[in-house]
């Protein structure tokens, strides 16, 4: 495949269906079979097959990858980047040859990851409000509310009160700093080492690291 | 179609003060609407990539095009804003998308 279908995949990968918060788990799909969206996908992915342009196989393989993605490899990078001081200055140089040097993963995209270091003075905050761009390649699959129209339409313009609504009240000293991921930057939000951590191991450090504290609506 | 495509100029120097075009909208530009025509500052520039709203169309996406991480104040963007105003906002805006107001001055740091 060449690099303008990964590019518009990434981008296309968002689920019209679920376009409000949800306070509970999103109900999946697999009891509608007649839904447009799924009827499209399984004609493509067929036609796909049959004109040998993927495999079976390989999409398989590509689910698995995706699937063995969570916010647990995230929370390793970001305690590292507490722990060892010349690995975060890699890290924010250069995010994923850092990531997938130091961590021997099997990460091949297109796109950029940028690193967003939050500070005493300055907090970030991450969206895509054209769709729902995250950093998967890292993180996996975005939480719901990460696609929601609700999330995206409002961070941009009240960051302060969505971070609130998630628990997090910030000082009006520090600025908010919301990154819309408009195009081919994928962003990790690296969080503030939470004080009284200082003794501890990096395995110690890594649980307490959410996803919400990777994406800014949460601190550590 | 790609109305905003023939302003291209120099590579921009961080600090540099631009403002996002306030073109037609156009089918996949990834420049966001409510950022058309906000003044703001280059923050980085991030690289080159294709040009998505030539790859919406199934064409090379070529020339490629330098990417900016671009930062606005958000009094900038919402007159009404309620935040601090020390609140700013950073999008990823493609070069042909910018208009240069004014280079980032040398006593500045």
């Amino acid at each position: 495949m060449s690099a303008p279908d990964q590019h518009s995949h990434d981008h296309h990968d968002h689920d019209h269906d679920h376009d409000h918060a949800h306070p509970h788990a999103p109900i999946e799909d697999v009891d509608d079979p007649q839904r447009y969206e799924y009827v499209l996908e399984t004609a493509i992915r067929e036609l796909l097959i049959e004109k040998g342009v993927l495999t079976a196989a390989a999409i398989h393989r590509q689910i698995d990858l995706q699937d063995s993605r969570t916010p647990a490899m995230g929370a390793k990078v970001v305690a590292r980047a507490w722990t060892d001081p010349a690995f975060k200055a890699r890290l924010i140089a250069e995010p994923l040859e850092t990531i997938i040097d130091e961590f021997k993963l099997e990460i091949v995209t297109p796109l950029k990851l940028v690193v967003l270091e939050n500070t005493p003075d300055v907090h970030n905050v991450v969206v895509c409000t054209l769709c729902s761009c995250y950093p998967r390649m890292l993180l996996g699959i975005p939480p719901a509310w990460y696609k929601s129209i609700d999330y995206r339409s409002r961070v941009v313009v009240e960051p302060r009160k969505v971070l609130e609504e998630f628990g997090t009240v910030l000082s009006p000293e520090i600025e908010v700093r919301v990154s819309d991921s408009t195009a081919d930057l994928r962003y990790l939000v690296l969080p503030n080492r939470p004080a009284g951590t200082e003794g501890f191991s990096e395995e110690q450090l890594a649980a307490l690291v959410t996803r919400d504290a990777m994406i800014g609506t949460a601190l550590v | 179609m790609n109305t905003a495509s023939n302003a291209t100029h120099a590579v921009l120097a961080t600090g540099t003060a631009v403002r996002v075009k306030n073109s037609p909208p156009e089918i996949h530009c990834r420049t966001p609407y409510y950022l058309r025509g906000v003044p703001g500052q280059v923050d980085t520039l991030v690289g080159r990539f294709r040009d998505p709203s030539l790859l919406a169309f199934n064409k090379p996406g070529l020339p490629m095009r330098y990417l900016y991480r671009v930062r606005f104040k958000q009094k900038d963007i919402w007159p009404d804003y309620a935040g601090s105003p020390a609140d700013t906002l950073v999008a990823d805006i493609f070069e042909h998308w910018l208009d240069v107001l004014k280079e980032p001055a040398h006593e500045r740091a």
